[in-house]
């Protein structure tokens, strides 16, 4: 793992594969971040009218709700989850392919060091693009809840814009980026260090996969809980 | 040549050789350079004499054909685009692949993917060869094709080859100093010549496997 911070052989080369990944990994994933992020942000506000039907909860709760949902939870953790399966799945197939058919080992005869050269621009790229993802998602989420809200009659127009603009904390936003950079770091090196190790065929670069995907989730489920301790407590 | 039966040790041998495996003994001399005592540059240094045709071809899949060529150009040497662009294409055409530039590996066939590795292997002048199992999964034709593009590349530019085969065809066709592989140890090792002679029981056992083998024996 060291290794994928090595020095560079060629600095240029390095840049070039950077916007290969943002491109491959981020743009990719907008149209799933898109659909879930409208979806979970009409859910959330559908349910939360449903169980808020009590007299003494203002109308305007339910934007509250919804907003802080978004931001603090559901888009920088559920959707980095996602991510882990989309983006995690196809990094630790893509280097454990690369493996088990010697294309790493032609890169290190080519004098590459072949971590640095696979697995680094994947860090970075993920670490930079994540956090516009997530941006896209909470704005989409509330905005979802606003359009499906009032279709569905169960807010008011004005009730839900001051819902999501009452008492706004924009350290929210923050933390949920500091988290977001943090997932983003685990959703592309762990599944690169276990396909980078992949021993076999093409039946274990699918384990390597499985494997990947489940340890990044699972560690994003731990720092999720550590960095909320951290921050907001 | 390297040869021996699978699973023997040869492709753990040649990783060895290329510096692709930490050894646990033993050096790897380069015309007196041990590759393993050298520091980071010493060692791309080496890399640069070395090329390598891999088992499976080791094609970079996000690749064309001639993007997987230029690449070992663009890592070693400071060329120019079109400087590249013309090694590429003449490493290409001199293993007689013609059209096939913007080609991905998965829309090659075998021998044509080998062709393509063996255009990489040697686009940056390399000084030593190593080819592991050239022609398996491909048709005796096509391997015979490849063995003989192999030979014409190592004496036209001077260059040492090793190849691993199991292959007693490839070893007739273009052996020269031959070295038998016996549960990863160096069992034997002689010429063409010696090798259709000895009595080494295991190395009978492994060269006259084949019918054929075995009537091209008793005519002898
Ligand atoms: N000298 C050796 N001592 C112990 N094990 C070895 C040795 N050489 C190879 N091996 C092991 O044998 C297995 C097969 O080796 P490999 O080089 O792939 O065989 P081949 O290419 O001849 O089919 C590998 O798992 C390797 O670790
Ligand atoms: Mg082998």
């Amino acid at each position: 793992m060291k290794r994928a911070f090595g020095k560079p052989e060629k600095l240029s080369l390095y840049r070039a594969r950077i916007f290969e990944e943002m491109y491959s990994l981020g743009i990719g994933s907008l149209g799933i971040v898109a659909i879930i992020s409208v979806f979970m942000g009409a859910v959330i506000t559908i349910q939360t009218a449903f169980n808020f039907e009590s007299p003494l909860i203002p109308p305007y709760a339910v934007g509250v709700a919804v907003r802080d949902t978004m931001i603090l939870e559901f888009s920088p953790a559920i959707v980095s989850l996602i991510l882990a399966g989309k983006i995690g799945s196809s990094i630790a197939s893509e280097i454990g392919t690369m493996r088990v058919t010697e294309q790493i080992d032609a890169l290190e005869i080519m004098g590459i060091n072949s971590a640095g050269y696979l697995i680094f621009p994947k860090i970075i790229a993920s670490v930079l693009f994540n956090p516009i993802l997530i941006i896209f998602s909470m704005f989409l989420g509330i905005l979802g809840g606003y359009v499906f809200g009032l279709m569905a009659g169960v807010v008011t127009d004005f009730e839900y814009i001051l819902g999501i603009t009452y008492e706004f904390r924009p350290f929210n936003v923050i933390y949920a980026l500091i988290k977001t950079g943090v997932f983003a770091f685990i959703i592309a090196s762990v599944p690169a260090y276990h396909g980078y190790y992949t021993k076999g065929g093409a039946l274990e670069v699918g384990r390597s996969s499985t494997k990947g995907v489940v340890y990044a989730s699972v560690l994003i489920l731990a720092f999720d809980l550590i960095l909320t301790q951290v921050l907001l407590v | 040549m390297i040869i021996g039966e699978s699973g023997s040790g040869k492709t753990t041998l040649l990783k060895c050789m290329v510096g692709l495996n930490e050894i646990d003994g033993g050096e790897v001399l380069f015309n007196d350079r041990n590759f393993y005592d050298l520091d980071f540059k010493g060692k791309k240094e080496i890399r640069k004499e070395i090329g390598m045709l891999f088992q499976g071809g080791a094609l970079f899949d996000s690749k064309t054909v001639e993007e997987n060529v230029v690449f070992p150009i663009s890592m070693f040497t400071e060329m120019t685009e079109s400087e590249k662009r013309d090694r590429a294409n003449f490493c290409l055409q001199r293993v007689n692949l013609q059209n096939a530039n913007d080609l991905y590996p998965a829309e090659l066939s075998g021998g044509m993917k080998k062709r393509v590795a063996i255009a990489r292997a040697i686009a940056v002048q390399p000084k030593y060869l190593f080819c592991d199992e050239p022609n398996s999964g491909l048709d005796p034709k096509t391997s015979i094709v490849i063995d003989n593009l192999i030979k014409e590349i190592t004496d036209e530019y001077g260059i040492t080859t090793v190849v691993i085969t199991h292959d007693m065809n490839s070893v007739i066709e273009i052996g020269d100093n031959i070295m038998f592989i016996y549960k990863g140890d160096n069992w034997w090792q002689g010429s063409k010549e010696e090798i259709l002679r000895t009595e080494n029981q295991e190395v009978c056992d492994f060269v006259y496997a084949t019918k054929f083998m075995k009537n091209l024996k008793t005519k002898f």
